[in-house]
């Protein structure tokens, strides 16, 4: 099956991100194809490569940009999002003359467009959320 | 924006469940909506639970020091946005009538929205 995933939580305040992590390896072991992650609201915070988690915990993001190069996922990050929160790629960073990007390897950001698009093209789209 | 999917057309479904301005879902929620209706889905939105205060009419947020975006779901008719629903409980525990709302909606009871979200193919909550 295809899956595409929402993702409406950021890292560590809630569980949406580690269960929407689980949730996608175990689909890709039983064999399904992901279609794309899409995080929204202050899921966009799953994408920052400035978390310095402590060493006795998961690292979320480095989590999932592993799983990312691992099985070619497209990680999509909500452009609209990211900017009220501060995150963003060089692109967008030279854009809105920041000095600093912060994007995680295997994030890139874009359009709500890419979320419709997951809705249209996949079997089934699971929210992960509040 | 890329547009994919071209032809298709699946019944997509919003599920906006909180109030407006506690916290950003409804505003979010509703970038999406506006956003998705380029695709030329067939879209309709519901109202649960605290949902239902997204639709009050009057709001002001001046005081609150945030924007009021309430007036853009006036503005969904012309994104041929016409299928809105709100339920009869979560408008009855809260005193509100379909009077109170700044759009026409449909007002149908939990077991009829179960239904209705049985026959969509997305469903994104908010």
């Amino acid at each position: 099956m295809k899956l595409g995933i929402l993702v409406n939580e950021g890292p560590y305040t809630h569980q949406a991100s580690d269960t929407a992590y689980q949730f996608v390896k175990a689909a890709l072991a039983k064999g399904h194809d992901i279609f794309r992650v899409f995080f929204y609201h202050d899921g966009v915070n799953n994408g920052t490569r400035l978390t310095v988690p402590p060493q006795d915990d998961r690292n979320i993001v480095k989590r999932w940009s592993e799983l990312a190069a691992q099985h070619n996922l497209d990680l999509v990050v909500c452009i609209a999002a990211a900017q009220r929160r501060g995150l963003l790629d060089a692109n967008e960073a030279k854009r809105h003359g920041k000095n600093a990007d912060n994007i995680a390897p295997g994030f890139r950001i874009s359009g709500l467009g890419q979320l419709i698009e997951t809705g249209i093209q996949a079997d089934r789209l699971v929210v992960f959320g509040d | 924006m890329e547009v994919g999917g071209q032809g298709v057309v699946k019944k997509f479904m919003y599920v906006n469940r909180k109030a407006p301005h506690g916290t950003i879902y409804a505003l979010e929620s509703l970038e999406v909506v506006l956003i998705g209706a380029a695709f030329e889905q067939d879209v309709s939105l519901a109202f649960i639970d605290d949902g239902v205060y997204q639709l009050v009419k009057g709001q002001d947020t001046q005081a609150l020091g945030v924007k009021n975006f309430s007036p853009t779901f006036r503005a969904l008719e012309d994104y041929d946005v016409n299928k809105l629903y709100a339920t009869r409980e979560a408008m009855e525990a809260r005193g509100l009538t379909a009077d109170d709302f700044l759009v026409p909606v449909q007002v149908v009871s939990e077991g009829e929205l179960a239904e209705i979200m049985e026959t969509q193919d997305v469903i994104l909550s908010f």
